[in-house]
Formats: structure tokens, sequence, C-alpha cells
């Protein structure tokens, strides 16, 4: 049955507009592009462009080179060969929107209601493939591709090797080599994209001419510059190639559409195949063997059908204005593409942006005059997967106008650019200038290190802060300030999350009723800062999970079957409370927060924030917060700098500075350690530990980072170090000897309290040996006896330890009021 | 020139006139019509004129009349397009040709011309509006009864004024079953329902309307939820807006036949598939439900207390507050440092800086007795607040109702839940009702509840990703002890009165006797002393309140913070407020402190009296 290719081609019967109300209006889609006079007058030049209809499947394709190839269908294009071309010299009112390409004789041959010419459309795209070479190209695809070939070139080689159809062409790429191409492609996608794919097929095939393919290769172009947003949406981009990011929030089950229905008769047996123009299928009346009326039935099983989907994304949360609900698109999604993507997936999609009139019911005469808006997918590609390989470049990259750039830049040039952005970083919060310079330094974060090759993996390159001191020193409004500046920052409290509330937790999902892995905050904010409330407050087994978090940046989960590590490069900015509720300056900062100390060396940084009860303070402390009730928001903001600059500011340092250290600034980060070792080695103690100069090279980065500067120096490493030492001041000091020890942070107890215990024992020891061979004795009695021998004051708790460390010696036993001495 | 009925009660008129006089070529026309309108509504009489959706049961309006809608954006819906301008061909000779104008209408004129070359997009937003959550019933009556009398005699003109005359002479002499008959159509039916507005409690809307669901916030709501159409930067509303929106309401029964039809024929078709059947119900619900309301004009509110704008009364500001002062006390059996910080609990309105919000004033009032007492002073408080909402806190309610919105991705919408409250809404936790047991630690209500109180946000879900939204309500909290919740103020009340005569007392607080002009009095008080402008000199700041602060650091460095500095402030500047003062004066300081330190010392009193309080 062959005999309805040609026929096929023939315009359907051309019905009055009111037949486009019938309830298969809504699948003409080129209702906006390509408007057809609907009178005699029709032009009836038949289009190049049949190649891909679905009768040519069967025999051959038009095309000599390309061989035996069939064609699949383009669902995703909406119906293609309903464009006829006009001569734009002839007397058709097309003219209006025609720009003649090129104005040689012949070639004046347009695409009724485009500009577009097949024939120069063609050759463009195949010198754009044949030539076009992209050297500073950083995309994954391109991966193991030689940078200094034509890039598509290679790409047809690869697809006659893999014999995966699909060319995937980034419009950029088509821009930067033709704009005129792009417009068109921009434009009249359902025009153009259709001619690519002829031109791709030629030229593929007189390459390869022996390769074997399941059907025709489809060019897929993505990256369109169009739209980056829902919400900019509007008429003016209906029926052009468009590019959203969003999120996908449904996604339909499978629609099997029909292409090609198959009649056949019931008297003669005799079968025809009609295809589905504009969802509507022709049924033919009269059989044209037997000459039978309406004795053609449709027969299911042979009729052709393709893959449909419907697919719901939403704005991503990141492009939303404060206060709106998001917005949802409808998409389509077309053979191969279905079930390509999942609910909660970040992708970003090229398509077709399309308007049909609403459906309107036979029996009424009016119609809705709203439209139904969806989009037919050509491309996605998701943008969550390639977080979880490595950093995204392109998927998040904030497009920063030129003029924003410039500001930032001279913002930048400033000398005193640092103290600027620390002292805007929360201006509500009165003065911790140190503290905020750190945040500020988290904020911008280190330069990411991979050193995977030699077998260490990633280099944590985010810094963590702990602030810890008396309630009320608004260590949660500080937190609440970064969650709000950082676009992927979590917040959570201590008291109430749990370990799995902060990892991820496996839950069946409602639908599809199998298990999924929900991520929890840490996993979220990767690539962003988790700020964690009340640390003290957590468990135990909440707080274990940190450790690998805070160090290694991934995320270890062993849970109903489903067994994977997830990145978390994410900084934690975490604020405790100290045990007794206010600080007890005589107590280490260990004993204050009674944290592990293997998770407290963790933290690059921690602050003390604790009220300095002197006058001045207070006097100032009242000022700015008065201020904070009658200055207007005009007055604050000439005071300090916008948050939106801040936030700028940061995610372009983020996204385009990576500094390197500078050979002086190495020897003054080694000087710098070696210093640090010497200032504890003096005292027998030991005052710094790589992880010591791990941290004083990201804050010598971030703070290179934050003078938009590609190069570590001096003046970084001497921040760095300023901030170090004042935070360890504040948080690394022996109460009893009044020196900076970082053994307090790493072992949890001083060098100095560690002596003092042993000290004790051994005077225990020694008392005990005084007294000859008793073999028990009094707890009460030997501590009184300590300490009348002892000339420093001996407390409960280090004649608990001291009497430990003899049970560990296995010198005596500890039974209720009792000790015993063993051997 | 056109007469006032004109523009109220065919507003497409004009439109069309304005369309047809520019023949929709340039696009000036548009923006001439919300000009026209606009410059209508100035007036407040003529605003008065038009009849409010609130206030008239919808069967009442006429269709494509104008109307005015106070409302509160519930949910937004996706942008949609629309034919702004479209030609029709006439008939099978497709001679003549007819430009239409699309705007402000849901349904196009028959035979469109769908491949005209004159056909012209365009885009509007959808907006979900209900009344807004909370409303006492005073302002409803009051905006009701302020229109009533307007709203009877122009809410109706029948379309065929012939017809009419004549049906009025058959309702004086047939039963109205037969005039039922006689006129079959909807659109004429209500005329006849409009003939016995006077005599028949109007049918139950949310009755008819129960298998759909409305989507109130607030459990127990009723009133006419609508699809507001906005024409016009759509970008400047937010969620939870409350709006007084004019527009043009739509209620053609073509849209119900469609969205029927649609519903039952999408898995006929699959491509109509798209939207699912629970997603239809509510973004196409049938329109003598939810009316469709093209919006001409709107304007933001900041207040919804109806007796604001008109009386400007002579009534010093100082004795209504005396007043209101007595009154409190009355009512917080006798205890009148209770009854002062209630006052400013009332007035307390926040701005925003960075994360912060300054000025909230969240108040615990502990120490209460008898459970119905805390019931009693919500009655009270509703008498005097435009919004509020009662929360009991028993394990059920904190277990079971949704007090964070939800996004529902089936059906397409935010699914509200109760703390979807307009701005400066009055929420009363009542704490007393909560008893023993184990609180639910996925419902997060008690969380979202903190969250309110501290940060003055709600995290609304979206399955996905949580999404906050800011929002400004007025939180009272009513405990036994010290409530669980945190707050910006803690009053512990002490009732002057024995308990032997509390049930005889409480039950004669509800028969105090008020008078409406002193009610009226008090809630035009307190809309008016929220809505005051502040600010501190310099010379207050560095005179009084530094010096204060480092005195009080001096005397107990421990016990103040700068917390305390920031809820004296914020005491202070609500005393001023209530006092009328725009701005720090010395005695206001002063007295804020003494009521501080008051508060302080009872506080510290009843901790040394009950040894288990914290």
């Amino acid at each position: 049955g062959q005999d309805s290719s040609a026929g096929d081609l023939m315009p359907m019967p051309t019905s009055p507009a009111t037949d486009l109300l019938s309830p298969a209006a809504p699948q003409d889609t080129s209702l906006f592009s390509s408007p057809r006079p609907s009178g005699p007058n029709e032009v009836d030049i038949s289009s190049p462009l049949v190649y891909g209809t679905p009768s040519s499947r069967v025999e051959g394709t038009p095309r000599s080179g390309v061989r035996g190839t069939p064609a699949r269908q383009r669902p995703d294009l909406g119906s293609v060969r309903k464009a006829p071309q006009v001569d734009l010299h002839s007397d058709q009112p097309s003219a209006d929107n025609a720009v003649a390409s090129e104005p040689s004789a012949g070639q004046n041959l347009v695409i009724w209601g485009t500009d577009v010419n097949v024939g120069t459309c063609k050759e463009k795209f195949q010198r754009f493939l044949q030539r076009f070479i992209d050297p500073t190209s950083t995309e994954d695809e391109n991966a193991g591709l030689d940078l200094n070939e034509p890039l598509y070139m290679q790409k047809l080689e690869e697809i006659s090797v893999v014999g995966d159809p699909v060319l995937n062409v980034n419009c950029r790429h088509v821009q930067s080599f033709d704009a005129e191409l792009y417009r068109q492609l921009i434009c009249y996608p359902q025009e153009v994209i259709p001619t690519f794919d002829m031109a791709v097929n030629e030229l593929f095939f007189e390459r390869f001419p022996d390769s074997v393919l399941e059907y025709q290769i489809q060019v897929r172009p993505y990256n369109a510059l169009k739209t980056k947003n829902m919400r900019n949406l509007n008429p003016e981009d209906i029926d052009q190639l468009i590019t959203l990011g969003g999120m996908v929030i449904r996604t339909s089950q499978l629609i099997p559409e029909m292409q090609e229905a198959f009649f056949q008769c019931q008297v003669c047996a005799f079968s025809a195949r009609v295809e589905v123009d504009r969802g509507r299928i022709a049924e033919p009346a009269v059989c044209r063997n037997c000459n039978n009326t309406h004795s053609m039935t449709l027969v299911h099983n042979r009729s052709v059908f393709s893959d449909k989907q419907m697919i719901k994304i939403q704005e991503s949360p990141e492009d939303m204005p404060a206060g709106q609900t998001p917005h949802t698109t409808i998409l389509y999604a077309h053979n191969d593409l279905v079930d390509k993507v999942q609910p909660g997936d970040r992708v970003n999609i090229t398509g077709i942006y399309r308007a049909v009139p609403m459906r309107v019911h036979p029996r009424q005469s009016n119609v809705r005059s709203v439209y139904k808006t969806h989009i037919d997918a050509i491309h996605f590609r998701k943008t969550d997967e390639k977080r979880l390989h490595g950093l995204d470049q392109d998927g998040e990259q904030k497009l920063f106008t030129e003029d924003r750039v410039q500001t930032l830049k001279e913002l930048a040039a400033k000398p005193d650019v640092y103290e600027r952005l620390a002292s805007a970083l929360a201006p509500s919060i009165y003065e911790h200038e140190d503290i905020k310079k750190g945040i500020l330094l988290q904020l911008f974060g280190g330069t990411r290190k991979d050193f995977s090759q030699t077998g260490r993996g990633n280099f944590r390159a985010e810094v963590n802060i702990l602030l810890c001191g008396d309630p009320g020193t608004s260590k949660s409004q500080l937190l609440q300030y970064v969650y709000n500046l950082v676009p992927r920052g979590q917040y959570t409290s201590g008291k109430g999350s749990s370990a799995v509330g902060l990892t991820a937790y496996v839950m069946k999902d409602p639908e599809t009723r199998q298990l999924v892995l929900q991520t929890g905050a840490l996993v979220l904010s990767d690539n962003g800062i988790c700020c964690i409330d009340e640390f003290d407050k957590m468990s135990d087994n909440t707080r274990s999970v940190l450790h690998e978090v805070m160090e290694q940046q991934t995320l270890s989960i062993a849970k109903a079957g489903i067994i994977c590590q997830l990145n978390a490069r994410t900084a934690v900015l975490a604020a405790a409370n100290p045990v007794e509720s206010q600080w007890n300056p005589k107590k280490t900062t260990i004993e204050n927060i009674q944290l592990p100390h293997t998770l407290l060396s963790r933290f690059d940084l921690i602050f003390l924030m604790l009220d300095p009860q002197d006058e001045a303070y207070d006097r100032r402390l009242a000022h700015h917060l008065v201020s904070l009730y009658y200055q207007s928001e005009e007055q604050m903001e000439e005071e300090f700098l916008d948050m939106a600059v801040l936030k700028d500011y940061i995610a372009y340092a983020r996204t385009y500075i990576s500094p390197r250290l500078s050979e002086e600034a190495s020897q003054a980060l080694i000087e710098a350690y070696v210093d640090m070792r010497k200032i504890g080695s003096g005292r027998g103690m030991v005052s710094a530990y790589p992880r010591q100069l791990e941290s004083l090279i990201r804050l010598a980065e971030a703070h290179a980072k934050v003078r938009f500067s590609e190069k570590v120096e001096t003046i970084d490493v001497e921040e760095a170090k300023r901030l170090h030492r004042e935070a360890l001041k504040q948080s690394a000091t022996d109460p009893r000897t009044g020196f900076v020890d970082i053994s307090i942070l790493t072992t949890g107890m001083s060098a100095t309290a560690r002596k003092r215990k042993e000290e004790v024992a051994q005077a225990l020891k020694k008392l005990i040996q005084a007294k000859g061979k008793t073999p028990a004795m009094k707890y009460q009695q030997l501590l009184e006896d300590l300490r009348g021998q002892s000339e420093t004051a001996i407390t409960k708790e280090l004649f608990d330890e001291a009497l430990r460390a003899l049970a560990d010696e296995d010198y005596l036993t500890v039974t209720g009021k009792t000790v015993r001495l063993l051997a | 020139m056109l007469s006032t009925q004109d523009w109220i009660h065919a507003p497409l008129g004009v439109v069309e006139e304005k369309f047809a006089a520019q023949k929709g070529s340039s696009p000036g026309w548009e923006a001439e019509v919300v000009e026209f309108f606009k410059e209508q509504l100035k007036e407040k009489s003529a605003q008065s004129l038009v009849p409010s959706l609130n206030d008239v049961p919808l069967h009442y309006l006429k269709p494509n009349s104008l109307v005015k809608f106070r409302c509160f954006i519930q949910d937004m819906f996706d942008p949609e397009f629309y034919m702004g301008v479209y030609e029709t061909v006439d008939g099978p000779t497709d001679a003549k040709q007819m430009l239409h104008c699309g705007k402000y209408r849901d349904v196009a004129e028959c035979g469109v011309d769908f491949n005209s070359k004159n056909t012209v997009t365009a885009e509007r937003q959808t907006f979900y509006c209900v009344p807004i959550p909370g409303e006492n019933l005073w302002v409803k009556d009051y905006a009701g009864s302020s229109q009533a009398r307007v709203v009877a005699s122009t809410s109706y003109v029948p379309s065929r004024q012939k017809r009419s005359y004549e049906e009025d002479e058959d309702m004086d002499t047939q039963p109205q079953k037969q005039a039922h008959a006689l006129q079959g159509p909807t659109d004429l039916q209500s005329n006849a329902d409009c003939k016995r507005q006077e005599t028949e409690a109007p049918p139950t809307q949310a009755a008819s309307a129960s298998h759909l669901d409305l989507n109130f916030p607030l459990p127990g709501e009723r009133g006419p939820a609508c699809l507001v159409k906005v024409y016009e930067d759509w970008e400047s509303f937010k969620l939870n807006d409350a709006l007084e929106v004019f527009g043009i309401l739509s209620v053609s029964p073509a849209l119900s036949a469609l969205a029927e039809e649609d519903a039952s024929s999408s898995f006929l078709d699959p491509t109509e598939g798209m939207e699912t059947a629970e997603e239809q119900r509510v973004h196409s619900p049938p329109a003598s439900l939810v009316p469709r309301l093209h919006v001409l004009h709107a304007k933001p509110l900041q207040h919804n207390n109806p007796l604001l704008p008109h009386a400007t009364s002579d009534d010093n500001m100082a004795s209504v507050r005396a007043e209101l002062l007595a009154y409190f006390t009355h009512v917080l059996l006798g205890d009148g440092l209770a009854a002062e910080f209630l006052l400013l609990h009332l007035l307390s309105s926040y701005s925003r800086r960075d994360a912060l919000p300054l000025g909230k004033f969240t108040l615990n009032l502990s120490g209460l007795p008898a459970a119905s007492y805390s019931e009693r002073l919500y009655q009270i408080l509703q008498q005097l607040v435009p919004c509020s909402w009662y929360l009991a806190m028993s394990l059920q309610n904190m277990n079971q109702t949704r007090l964070r919105p939800r996004k529902d991705y089936t059906a397409n919408r935010l699914v509200s839940g109760s703390l979807q409250l307009a701005q400066n809404t009055s929420l009363f936790l009542d704490e007393t009702r909560l008893e023993p047991g184990q609180l639910d630690a996925t419902v997060c209500n008690v969380t979202a509840l903190g969250n309110v109180i501290t940060w003055q946000k709600v995290d609304y879900d979206f399955n996905y990703h949580q999404m906050e939204f800011p929002c400004n309500i007025n939180v009272l909290i009513a405990s036994e002890g010290r409530s669980l919740l945190p707050s910006d103020c803690r009053v512990h009340l002490e009732a002057q009165v024995t308990p032997a005569h509390l049930e005889e007392y409480l039950s004669s607080i509800q028969a105090f006797p008020q008078t409406s002009s002193q009610l009226n009095r008090f809630r035009i008080y307190l809309s008016v002393a929220r809505l005051l402008d502040y600010s501190i000199s310099d010379q207050m700041t560095k005179q009084y309140v530094e010096e204060d602060f480092v005195e009080m650091r001096k005397d107990d460095p421990q016990g103040v913070s700068a917390d305390d500095l920031h809820r004296m402030l914020v005491v202070a500047r609500l005393l001023c407020l209530s006092l009328g003062q725009n701005h720090l004066s010395r005695d206001g300081w002063l007295r804020a402190k003494h009521m501080e330190m008051l508060r302080r010392s009872r506080m510290e009193q009843h901790q040394t009296v009950n040894g288990n309080e914290p």
C-alpha cells in the first residue's frame, strides 16, 4: 500500500476555519508561524521536506545519499510537511515578513511564512558542521574529542561508531558561527530543524556510506539563548525555540499517539494507510479497490503509534521573585525523550513553545478566548546530574550583565573592599568585626583542588566556622542572615534535626511505590552553606555524621538496600551555646560546649561571641540598636552595601575567580606554619597540625577571592594568619596558663591540664604507697589526705581523674566508696 | 458622556467603545480604559455604588457588570495567553470580517478566524482569591451595611427592561414555580431570585459548594472565592496580599459547560490528558461557584477596617486609650499591667531589617484561670480587631491540622494552611488547651508556629523544596504556665478577683455593656495607632536610651542583654504610638522602663513562688 505517499502530500480537503474548532484542533500547532491561505489560491509547490513522513519509511527516502535508512517522524516539531515554499518575487502576500536571504535567481524560494530558504539553510548548516571548531570547549559531551578539529564532524564519526542517530547541537556554537542561521533557527525551528536534519544526513551518508543506523540522524539543538526563565515567557515566544530551566514536578504515563492509521476494507481486505494530520484522521469513505462505501475499518494493531509523555516543570526556586508562587509549564516529550526525566530532576529543556486555542465543544458556538500553552521538548539536559560529577560551570552560572560586572570590578578595585564587604554583612548585628570577616571568607570559600589522581581525592575548599558564646549574642541572627544571603543555603536547628534529616532518608514514593532517597539538609546545601543552630543540642548520633561531611565532604549512606555516596561539599556554619548557659571563662572551649574534639578540629575558625560587659561597648551597642528602629531603609542602604550587590559579588567571585598560590605566598604560609609549631615546641606542646596549615591556605585563597585576584599573595596570607590567630586566641587559650594551646581543640585537653593530671596521679600513688599495706581505703578519706598534702587545690574531678588514671594502670580499682589496691 | 449607571452595569460597553474608537490598532486604548475606570472610581461615593461580591450573593449580581471584591490572594496560577484582538468571519461567506476585543472576557464570539493576521495574542495572570481569612463578623457586617441600601437599588437592573416589568406582574399574581417555568435560562432565573431578595434568605452557597473545596486558609470560613484575572503589572502583587479589586464579573454558564465537558472527555483524547480531572476542577471550577473577575482596577489594602477612612473623629487618642485600658483591665480580671501590654500588643506591627523582624511584639499571657476564660478573652478581642483567628493548641489540632500551606502537584494548586494569613491578623494561640500526649514530629506545626513568632515567616511546603514566605501576624499566646513557644514578652496575669467569684465575674464580662459607638471608637483607635509613623530623635537616644542601657548593664550585667533593650525599645515605641505620639518622648521611655520593671519584678516574684518554673 504505497499509493498513499503521494496523495497524502496534497493538502487535506480545505476546510472552513470553523473546522479548526473541532476536538482535533489543538493538534494544529502551526497556527502562528505559518498561516496558510485557506482559499483556492493555495501555493501548490510540493515541499522538499517530505522526507520525514512515515509513509516514506517503508520504501527508502527521497534523498539518494541517504539510502535505505528510514526517517523517523519528529512529532516534537509538529506537522512539518505542510509548509509549502513560495517565490518571494511572485505575487504572494507573504512578502511582508520575508527577507530575501540571497537575491540571486532561483535562491529566493522560501518556506511560506518564513524567510528560510531550504537550500541556503542546508548549505550553511553543512558548512557549520564541517568547519566549526571550539578550542575552548569545556562541556562534558566533548570529552575525548580533539578540540582543534571540527567538533561536529567528530560527533558524526561517533554516531557512525555508536549508532545512536542523534546529533546534539549547541545553539551558542551556531550563533558564533553564523548569526543569521541562528536567528532563523530560533524563529522558525519547525522549518529549520528538518532542514538541518536533511543536511546532516546528506553529509553523514556521504562520509560514512556504509554505516547502518536505525533511522536517520535527528538534530537536537540545545542551549538557545532565548529565554532562561519561565516567568519571562510571553506571547512573542510562541513557536520559537526556547531553552528554560526548571524542576520536573510530574510526569504522565506514556501516551501512545497515533501517527499513521491503518485501515482495512472489510469487504475485500484492501488496506490503506492514512497519516494523522493535525490530530485528525481522514477516514477513507470509499474503498479504492472495491468501491464499497464505509467499508474501511481501523486496525489498531497495524497502525503506527509514537510515544508521548506529558511532563510538568516548575520554575526553580532561585529564579523566583519573593512572595510569588512558582509557575509551571507543560512539556511534551516524544519518542526517546520519554522517561528521560523523573520528578524532582532539575533540567534545562530546549523546545518549541506552542499555544493552541482551547478546544471547544462541537455543540457550542463560542470559543474560550484562552490558549493552552505547552512546549514540545527537543532536548533535555539535567543540571543536577552534573552536580554529582563535578562543579557545574554553566548550569547555574548566573548571568551577569556587563554593567553589573563593571560595578563589581570597580568595587573589587577599592583598597578597603574586604572591610566594606565585612561591614555589609548583617549590618543589624553589632560589631564582631572579625567574626563577620571570617564568615565573609567562608562565603567565598577556598579554591577547589583535585588530587584524585594522586590518590588523595578532593581537598576541602569550604571553610567551616563555629560560633560559640553566651545566649542572646545574636548568633542565630547571624546564621539566619547567612542563610538568606546564599542561594543554596540550609538552616537547621540541632535540637530539631535528626541524623536522618541532615543526611538522607529512604522513603516510599507515594506514586511509584518505589524506594526513593530523600536528601537532607547537608546534601541540599551542596555548594552552599549549611547553617546549624544549637549545635550542642544535637544528639551524638547526629553529630557523628558530620565527621565525614566536614572533612571528606561526602556522605555515605547505607539504608534499605540503597548504598551510595553523595556529595556534600558544604561549608558548615554552626552555633553552639555553652553547657552552663553562661560562658565560663575559667574553662576551655571544649569544657564549655562539651563537643567532641574530633569534631571541633574540623572547624577552621572557632569564634567566641561573648558579652564584653564594658560600658563603652554597651553604649555603642545601644546606639546601634536604636538606630535600627528609626533609620529608614534608604539611610541604611546608603550606609551599607546593598544585600543584592553583596550577593552578586560573592556569586561572581565564586564562579569566576580561582586563585592559586604565588611563590611568596607559599613561602609565607610555610613560615607561618613553622612559627605556629615553634610556639608550642618551646613548652613541649604541639601548637599546630597540618589541618591548621590547610585552614590557612583556604583562608588565604578566600581572601584573594575577595580581592578578585587570581593569585594568592602575601597580604592574603597575612590576613589569614591574623584571623586564624584571632580565632585561636579566643577559642584555644588555656584558661589556666593564658597561652594559646591548639591541643585544646585537637585533643580536647590542654597540655598543661594533661600534665597536671599526671602530677596529681603520681602524688596520689605516692600517698597510697606511703600508707603501707592497706588493701582498701575510704574514698573520702583519700581525697582529704591528698588535699592536705598538696599545695594546690585538688578538685573532686581532678581526684577522680587521677584515680581513673591509676585504675588504667591496673594499680587500683574503685568500687563505690572504697578504693582497693590491686596486686 | 456616560452615565454612572452605564459604566457600572455595562463596563464592557465602555471597553468596546474605546476599542472601536481606535480600531484596536494602537495600543493606547488599553491604557485609556484603565484610566477611565480609575478616574470613575476616584470618588469614594462612586466606589460605594459598585456592588461588592463580599456582601451580595453572587446570583443577585448581574453578569458582566462592574463589581468589587475585598479579597486575599490565596494562590497564583500560571499566566494564560488569550486572544487580545481577534477577527470573526461571518458564516460561510467569509466576506464580512469583524475585529473584536478579547480583553476582559472569557468567551469569544463565534466564528473566530484563527488564521487572521490581525489576531493579537496577549497575556494575563490569574489569581485565586478568597475573602480575607479570619475577617471578623463586625467588619463584614459594617462593610455590608454601608453598602446595603445602595446595593438594593443598583445591584440588579434587568437586562431586558420591558420583559422584566411583565415579570413583575407575573410575580405578583402567579406562584413562583410558574415564574421559573417561564424564564428558563439561567441568567434570567436570577431575576426572579432578585425579587425574592427581601423575603428569602439567600440560598446557602456554602452548601452547594461543599463538593468543591474552595481552599480557604481557615477551617469553617465561607464566602465567595473568585478567579481574578489581572491584566496589568501583576508582578507587583504578592501571595497573601489583601486587595480590593474592581472588575467585570463573568459568570458565563458556558465556562462551566466547557469545564465539565473537558473533564468528562479528557480520557478520550490523550492530548487533553495533560490536565488531570482534579486540576480541571481546581483551575476551571463552575463559574456559578467560583466566578471570574476581570480586573479593571485593583488596590492593595493596608488594613481592612471599614470604619477607618470615614470617621476622623476628634476624639483625643489618649482618652480613647484610657477608656480601652479600663475595659481591658476589667476584662483581664483587674490586672492593669497585663491590660497595658495587651493594648500594646494589639498595636504592634513590624518592619524587616535584613533577616530580622524589628518591632514585632508577641505576647504571652500566662497564669490564666479556668479554660473557658481564654475563649472569652478571644471573643472580646474578636470584637476589636478586623482579622483574627483562634487556634486551640490541643493535641489533636497540633497533630492533625495543616498549618503550613502545601503545594498539591496533582491539582496544581497551593493547598492552604491556617498560617496563610493576611498581614496584621491576630493569631490567638490557646495553650491552656494543651493536654499531655505525644506530639507528632513530622507535622512540624510547633516548629512552624515558632518560626512565625521568631522570624515572622512561614515555610510553605513545595514537596521538593521549602519556600519561605514572610508574614506579619500578631501572635498572642494564652497559657497557664510559661508557653512552650518563644515569645517577645511574657506577662503573668495577677487576678484581682478571688477564685470564688470568678465564675460570676466571668459571666459579667460578657455582659459588660459595650455600646457600638464605643466599640467603634476602640476599633478605629487600634487601626489608626498602628498606622502612625514613628521616629526616635538622636538626642533621645543619647540622653536616655544609651545612658539607661549602660546603667542597667552596670547594675545587672548578667540579666540585661541586647534582647532586653530591643524589647524596651519596642515597648516604648508602642507606648508612644498608643498615645498618638509619633516620636519617642522622654515620658514614653520612662514609662516603658517602668512597665518593664514591673513586669520583670512580677516574673521574678512568680518564679520564686513556683519553684518548678524555669
